[in-house]
């Protein structure tokens, strides 16, 4: 009797419905055991034609479809989408408006930083930092909810500026904030960085090299932790960001620990601008005159901004009228999602769960 | 202080009132064991739903929430208004599964996660049975816990839960043995495996010689070969919420569930009073009654288990094992060695 034993693959359906896939993602996995031999995306569960609702739609009417394009930072959707608007129309932005739209986009790209931490823990068996980041990210969306009225889907950044001006009890509120943000940014650092079990679970896990990097079009946080030095912000600035002074963290491991890290150190840099933003900002108006109709010049434009998964950019192309005639957009979550089954083969299903996590993916980004 | 040491209200019922009816022959022993395993079975189903409500609080004020407020004084009924919802629960049997190894897996569970208690002492005289191999029958009856595991990760016939009864299987196996070699230390000590026996071997220094001071190392491996015993964080790795949904339970509903439910918790109830006698001295302790000195060390146990488990992240399952192996292993050697050099040499000064 042949005495061999026979070993068979399994395949195993992480998602739609799997609680670490943060959303409706589906991964067709091919596991040996515990490892994963093949992982394989699909995605389009919450597909909802954003791009094609836009094209029946006036410009102004766009804005509330970008909120939920990529709801955890709405912000800066709103925000990225204004930015190609006004560069074909050639509009010019109020000083104070420019500051409202740092401050609350900076506030957000906190918010959407400590959710993702929050949930790394989370995917990780750590289940109380999770409620410690939401703390803090409650007084972010109460400083939201006081300004525009609303905690997730804005709408607060408008073609030509912000839809209303900030309520006076918004700055000392805000500057508390500031101020506590700091200890529990250190709080966090003792709940997990220097946690055995973290680093053991973090480091060296899902290594993204550099040449990766410039293969997958990684961006954002994910590719400075990997020693790319680039963000938005700082080598192609866009609204008012050449006025502040922060830096760029970067981290050269390219693990799921140094992308925790970075995205730590940028929660830090981001307080800090908006600081800074509050310092110095000056009386006015807050939105320039527009018409709801507009009608944009003919022509195609691209503008990107540095949101907290990565580039954001919008394509947009006008053919004169009061609707756009196709908008294209472009979240980094797509291209994180891509590169995860190049770096998670090998691993474990444990592993592929913090890649997941650190990578910060989520899916509305890539389904749209 | 004596009267309120239970053991004598047993004593005086047997005597007074089960003799007289039922005899004292095979009937009348009959009869009173069917009690006692009633009384025993009653107690710990109550230590258990006091537990899932703690937990629930300990976890609450860890990550500043408030828990359950609104059934009964801060939510104390919570856990009975959960049962009451368990128990009408539909009991769906999934259409492929294996129905016989699908239903025997959460009794198997739940009945060895009882039968722990035969050996507990509870306090001076309070045991079921003392039996002269007390602490390798404790050993052996919880190991058969992850046969039911196994069972229900194979029976349920789905890739998840076969994955976390895999998992407990061969976390199982590897941490049966420090924490084994780890109580070995204590037998070598006591020079019996009889629970009691133990107990009383501590009761020096006005009930404070206890086996923690000689052997701390000891104490260690056995927490946290424990917390894997109990499947609990950092070691919950059958029922890896994040990666495997629930794991082996993932099937399970309605009083199933629950079954699988309680007996993690009588679970964890039971590894710490095994810390509380083979260690913290049991229920030794000056002025107040023997049962109150167990029931504190114990819920200090539980206690303990309870903040590991909402503090730490979960370890990788071959960083588990290696753990076990290369960690675990050698300490528990090393701490064998300590209890043989200090039995030899120090104590004979």
């Amino acid at each position: 009797m042949a005495n061999k034993l026979h070993l068979e693959t399994m395949q195993i359906n992480m998602g739609p419905h799997h609680p670490s896939t943060h959303g409706v993602c589906r991964l067709i996995l091919t596991i040996d055991g515990e490892n994963i031999v093949e992982c394989v995306p699909d995605i389009g569960f919450l597909h909802r034609s954003i791009e094609k609702i836009c094209e029946n739609r006036t410009y102004a009417q766009c804005i509330p479809m970008m909120d939920r394009f990529e709801y955890v930072t709405s912000m800066m959707c709103n925000w990225g989408f204004a930015l190609a608007t006004e560069k074909l129309t050639d509009l010019v932005v109020p000083e104070r408006a420019e500051y409202l739209r740092v401050i609350m986009g900076e506030l957000n790209r906190i918010a959407s930083h400590l959710l993702c931490i929050g949930v790394t823990g989370l995917d990780l068996g750590a289940l109380t930092p999770f409620l410690y980041t939401f703390r803090e990210r409650e007084d972010i969306l109460d400083l939201f909810e006081m300004t525009c009225g609303q905690r997730l889907t804005y709408n607060y950044i408008r073609i030509g500026g912000v839809s209303r001006d900030i309520p006076p009890e918004f700055f000392p509120k805000c500057k508390e904030f500031l101020d506590k943000f700091g200890e529990k940014c250190d709080d966090y650092e003792k709940v997990l960085t220097e946690n055995p079990i973290w680093i053991a679970r973090n480091r060296n896990v899902g290594v993204i090299t550099e040449q990766m990097v410039y293969d997958y079009a990684v961006s954002g946080p994910s590719a400075r932790a990997s020693g790319v030095n680039f963000d938005i912000r700082k080598h192609d600035p866009y609204s008012i960001y050449d006025r502040f002074d922060f830096k760029v963290p970067v981290f050269y491991g390219g693990d799921c620990y140094d992308r925790y890290r970075a995205r730590m150190a940028e929660m830090r840099q981001s307080a800090s601008i908006v600081r800074q933003a509050l310092d110095q900002m000056p009386e006015g108006d807050v939105r320039c005159k527009v018409s709801p109709k507009f009608k944009p010049k003919v022509g195609e434009v691209y503008s990107r901004v540095e949101n907290s998964r990565g580039e954001m950019g919008f394509h947009i192309i006008s053919d004169g009228t009061v609707k756009p005639f196709r908008v294209r957009a472009r979240g980094g979550s797509y291209n994180h999602l891509l590169v995860t089954p190049e770096i998670v083969r090998g691993l474990k299903i444990a592993d592929l769960v913090a890649i997941f996590a650190s990578l910060d993916i989520i899916m509305p980004e890539i389904d749209r | 202080m004596e009267i309120l040491e239970l053991a004598w209200i047993f004593e005086w019922l047997n005597e007074n009132l089960l003799v007289p009816i039922v005899g004292d022959g095979e009937f009348g022993i009959l009869v009173r064991n069917l009690i006692l395993a009633c009384s025993v079975f009653g107690l710990l189903s109550l230590i258990a739903l006091c537990l899932v409500w703690w937990e629930r609080k300990v976890s609450a004020h860890i990550q500043q929430r408030f828990g359950p407020m609104m059934t009964g004084w801060h939510g104390i009924l919570q856990t009975v208004a959960d049962a009451v919802k368990l128990i009408q629960k539909e009991d769906i049997v999934p259409a492929l599964a294996d129905r016989k190894v699908f239903f025997w897996a959460p009794v198997i569970c739940f009945v060895c996660a009882f039968a722990a208690y035969i050996v507990i002492p509870f306090g001076d005289g309070l045991i079921v049975s003392d039996l002269n191999v007390g602490i390798l029958y404790i050993i052996a009856i919880t190991t058969f816990t992850i046969i039911s595991l196994m069972m229900a990760g194979w029976g349920s016939n789905n890739k998840y839960a076969l994955l976390g009864g895999m998992r407990s299987a061969a976390q199982a196996v590897s941490y049966e043995v420090p924490m084994a070699l780890s109580i070995l230390g204590v037998v070598m000590v006591t020079g019996s495996m009889s629970m009691q026996e133990i107990v009383k071997a501590q009761s020096a220094w006005y009930g404070f010689h206890w086996n923690i001071f000689f052997q701390p190392l000891g104490f260690v491996i056995y927490v946290i070969a424990a917390t894997a015993e109990a499947n609990r964080t950092p070691f919950d790795l059958p029922e890896a919420e994040q990666e495997l949904v629930a794991g082996f339970n993932i099937e399970y509903s309605g009083m199933k569930f629950a079954m699988f439910f309680l007996a993690e918790f009588v679970n964890m109830f039971t590894v710490s009073a095994i810390a509380t006698t083979v260690f913290l001295g049991g229920w030794n302790g000056p002025w107040l009654p023997s049962w109150f000195w167990f029931l504190i060390k114990t819920l200090g146990m539980v206690f303990l288990f309870m903040v590991f488990r909402w503090t730490y992240p979960r370890l990788r399952v071959d960083q588990l094992m290696e753990f076990a192996w290369k960690v675990l292993l050698p300490l528990a050697f090393l701490n064998i060695l300590w209890v043989g050099l200090y039995e030899e040499v120090f104590s004979k000064w």
